[in-house]
């Protein structure tokens, strides 16, 4: 479950969703969710807002306190961690 | 990073991490005994040729190639239904490698041909009868976004807007970035620029033609060997699209003759392996250099606006751009990359880009180093130029100003961790070339730019030989260097000279996947997998070490190129060398090799300042460059001579994208310059020599502290080329190429102003 910034909880990552990820949650750019790794939260991302499900399984990028992680599915998020959810991104 | 972590990194001494050693593939290049793509020959092999369409958008009634196949010598004939449907993720590809319903541009694939020799090929196409029903086209971004253009696919509709349009469009999608408020950013702005600009599509311009053999037998066992930067990648599409498993099909990477992002996807190669298997021949595809242009990938045309505000000591308080990126006739521009990076230099408080991802009858764009940065740091750059230039602030001194740190919340989101950005403006700021004086009609541009950098799937074998000397097999196609490097490092691990290695790309049957050599991953992606097999080889020649001397494992440690006894308490033993254990292998415990299978994350973003300078004929409209410096943040150089080749190849090619370099169309939709005597790159008789200069801030992500190189020197040149060339000209230029004609009619503008 993703909870509004309102309801900030302490030990819980701040969630980002980044550029079309925020239109297609809702414009709702930023949750506080509580998951052990990234994929625990992008199973929860999507369940909570099913129109990110299908970009979520083309595939995001996910910034960690900074470090962008492209296929991490067991990444810890350590609680109070700031996390971006980014497009998939891709170089030449 | 902690500060002494990140000191440790700087202060390491290396041994050959660092040094210049000879290139192993140098002899072999230089003596033409390197193969190439189109050196692979098989016995009983055909010859390929595919027929292209003559027009920009047309309806495909049929195709009857009764009379080809007719033809004596023709073997095969494949059209779109000799490939399998694949999914969502390859359908584009599919559909650009083979046409099905409609031709979506000039130069697309309808049709392929294998022969016993080129010439009954090529008589045969002529016999291939394709009814066409021609569409109206459109070719340039900011007319295919019309609501009355022409659409190319009636199933395309935008999306990133509301509410969900009901009408199909050639825009793909409209997305959105940025953080803050920039209305009252601009608000709070003594001074505001904004400009329009727009940048030609240029191909990347590598001099070996896609190539490829394809061997499919009667029992469906199939062999490939192509040009290409990422084989596992051709490996899965072809065999996707031709219905196979991936452990029917083994891709061999041939040596490459350049290929910036344009070979990370399949063109020829799964109609080589369709005609093969029609056949029941191996047959070789080799595009011509028409073909190339016409049906390659080059990167995207744009149209983009930007705006930028600042205080009068040049603080800057808003940033907002609108990009628009054609990408040809399938989705996939890389607009959203230009649209995150366009600002990433700098720490902004408000800042706003949206991006437009456009189809239009083109080819389908491919990757061209860091894809999208390069036009989006043209129009924030020149705006910055400006920008400074208004406030009467030097151009560094502003950048300086803004400049994103360590903890700056970058404008794509997360916060930057240790970065180079400062250190390459103040190298470039105290650099001899920029205080040289300049002459009449000479002027100084400076730009900066941000690349990603990347990791992903690596697999690396790293097998000791009885001799001593080393087997290195790596699986990402060397396009850089990377041969010598990964020695280099696997040498430094190892403690043995770098002439004991020898690197290999192996084949797909021979290793884990590997994703593509792109993204300026491999440096940092396969030395990290290189370091980590050597580290768990040298595992293992400690533990032979320990068996020999009967004391744990744990007693001995590896030191310069020995296993020694780790302290005084293990025992006094001689160190073993690395040859003296790998020659006793096979009596204790058999060969001995080092592993590594990872997802390489951890990779470093990096930053480039560039310094140019240009001189403009007034009677002409010529630019020519007078010098050119890069400063780039490399983190780590393994091999400085490859990373300074990666500063000068970005470079060079980004002076041809900004001055002559274009896709020029006709009215009917097709290329009108599919050639290098009317496409146009820079030869050295254009150039001036490149001068380089290696900031090393270390990536904290990598052992050695490595950051990709290979992108990040594309993206200032077009804006600092741009800058230096209408500093010279005296006037604004916004509209590249800098093609003389177009100097010249601004330079006419301006006097023509003057005068009113």
């Amino acid at each position: 479950m993703g909870w509004p910034l309102k309801t900030r909880r302490e030990g819980v990552a701040r969630v980002f969703l980044g550029g079309p990820l925020k239109v297609a949650a809702g414009s709702e750019g930023e949750l506080e969710i509580e998951a052990k790794n990234i994929r625990e939260l992008l199973t929860q991302l999507g369940d909570a807002h099913p129109a990110l499900k299908p970009m979520i399984e083309k595939g995001v990028a996910v910034s960690i306190d900074g470090q962008i992680y492209r296929d991490a599915w067991y990444q810890p998020i350590p609680p109070g961690s700031e996390v971006f959810i980014l497009m998939p991104m891709a170089g030449g | 990073m902690t500060a002494s972590s990140e000191n440790a990194l700087k202060e390491r001494q290396f041994k050959i991490v660092g040094t210049r050693p000879l290139r192993p593939d140098g002899i072999d290049k230089v003596t033409g005994r390197a193969r190439f793509g189109a050196d692979m020959t098989a016995p009983g092999m055909l010859i390929g040729k595919v027929l292209r369409s003559p027009h920009a958008h047309a309806r495909i009634r049929g195709i009857d190639a009764s009379k080809a196949l007719a033809l004596a010598g023709v073997k095969a004939v494949v059209t779109h239904a000799d490939f399998s449907k694949v999914g969502a993720d390859l359908d584009d590809v599919s559909c650009n490698v083979m046409a099905r319903d409609k031709a979506l541009y000039d130069g697309h694939a309808v049709a392929a041909v294998a022969a016993v020799s080129g010439a009954v090929a090529a008589k045969a196409l002529r016999l291939i009868d394709v009814s066409y029903e021609i569409l109206p086209h459109v070719t340039d971004v900011e007319a295919a976004m019309g609501a009355d253009a022409p659409v190319l696919h009636e199933d395309m509709f935008t999306s990133g807007i509301r509410p969900k349009p009901d009408r199909a469009s050639n825009v793909v999608h409209r997305h959105e970035f940025g953080h803050g408020d920039v209305a009252q950013g601009f608000e709070q702005a003594d001074v505001v620029v904004e400009r329009h600009f727009t940048t030609a599509a240029t191909h990347q311009g590598y001099i070996e033609p896609h190539a490829c053999l394809g061997s499919v037998g009667p029992d469906g066992q199939g062999e490939l060997w192509c040009c290409t930067q990422g084989h596992f990648y051709v490996r899965n599409a072809c065999a996707a699209m031709l219905g196979m498993d991936l452990s029917h099909l083994r891709v061999t990477a041939s040596e490459i003759g350049g290929g910036f992002g344009g070979k990370t996807t399949v063109f020829i190669e799964p109609v080589a392996l369709a005609l093969s298997r029609k056949a029941g021949r191996p047959v070789k595809v080799v595009m011509s250099r028409e073909e190339v242009f016409r049906a390659s990938g080059p990167t995207s045309s744009t149209a983009m606006t930007v705006k930028i505000g600042a205080t009068r000591d040049g603080r800057i308080t808003a940033a907002e751009a609108e990009l628009k990126f054609q990408g040809g006739a399938f989705a996939g521009s890389p607009v959203d990359l230009g649209a995150m990076t366009a600002f990433a230099c700098y720490d902004l408080k408000n800042v706003k880009t949206v991006a437009y991802d456009v189809v239009a009858n083109r080819p389908k764009q491919a990757a061209y180093r860091a894809p999208g940065a390069p036009m989006a740091a043209f129009a924030v750059e020149g705006v910055m130029d400006e920008l400074a230039g208004k406030i009467g602030m030097d151009p560094i001194a502003l950048r300086l100003k803004n400049a994103a740190e360590a903890g700056t919340q970058s404008s794509y989101g997360p916060k930057f961790g240790p970065i180079g950005f400062v250190e390459t403006l103040v190298a470039a700021r105290e650099h001899a070339h920029y205080s040289a004086p300049l002459g009449p009609h000479q002027g100084r541009g400076v730009a900066s730019g941000f690349w990603f950098n990347f990791g992903g799937q690596t697999c690396v074998s790293l097998n000791l030989h009885a001799d001593g000397s080393v087997a290195l097999a790596v699986g990402t196609p060397d396009i850089g260097g990377s041969r010598a490097s990964m020695g280099q490092m696997a040498a430094e691990e190892l403690g043995i000279d770098y002439d004991k290695i020898h690197t290999i790309i192996a084949d797909t049957s021979s290793l884990g996947y590997n994703d593509i050599s792109e993204g300026s991953r491999v440096t940092f992606s396969t030395g990290l997998a290189t370091i980590q097999a050597a580290r768990d080889a040298i595992t293992k020649l400690c533990g032979r070490a320990a068996q020999f001397w009967g004391i744990p494992e744990d007693a001995v440690v590896w030191e310069d190129g020995h296993a020694r006894p780790a302290g005084a308490n293990a025992g006094d033993f001689e160190p073993l060398s690395l040859a003296e254990i790998a020659a006793t292998a096979a009596k204790t415990g058999g060969p001995i090799a080092g592993h590594c299978e990872i997802s390489a994350e951890g990779a470093g973003v990096s930053f480039a300042t560039h310094i140019v300078d240009a001189e403009v004929d007034p009677e002409t409209g010529r630019a020519q460059i007078l010098r050119y410096t890069v400063v780039q943040d490399a983190g780590k150089a393994i091999h400085p001579s490859y990373v300074e080749g990666q500063y000068q190849g970005g470079a060079v090619q980004g002076i041809g994208w900004a001055l002559n370099e274009e896709y020029i169309y006709g009215d009917d939709g097709r290329l009108q310059n599919p050639s290098f005597l009317d496409y146009r790159i820079p030869v050295a008789s254009d150039l001036p020599m490149i001068d380089t200069v290696i900031v090393e801030v270390p990536n904290p992500g990598h052992p050695y502290g490595v950051r990709g190189v290979g992108e990040t020197s594309i993206v200032p040149p077009l804006a600092a080329v741009a800058n230096a060339v209408s500093a010279a000209a005296g006037v604004r230029l916004t509209e590249l190429p800098l093609s003389p004609p177009r100097v010249l009619e601004a330079i006419d503008g301006m006097a023509a102003e003057d005068e009113a």
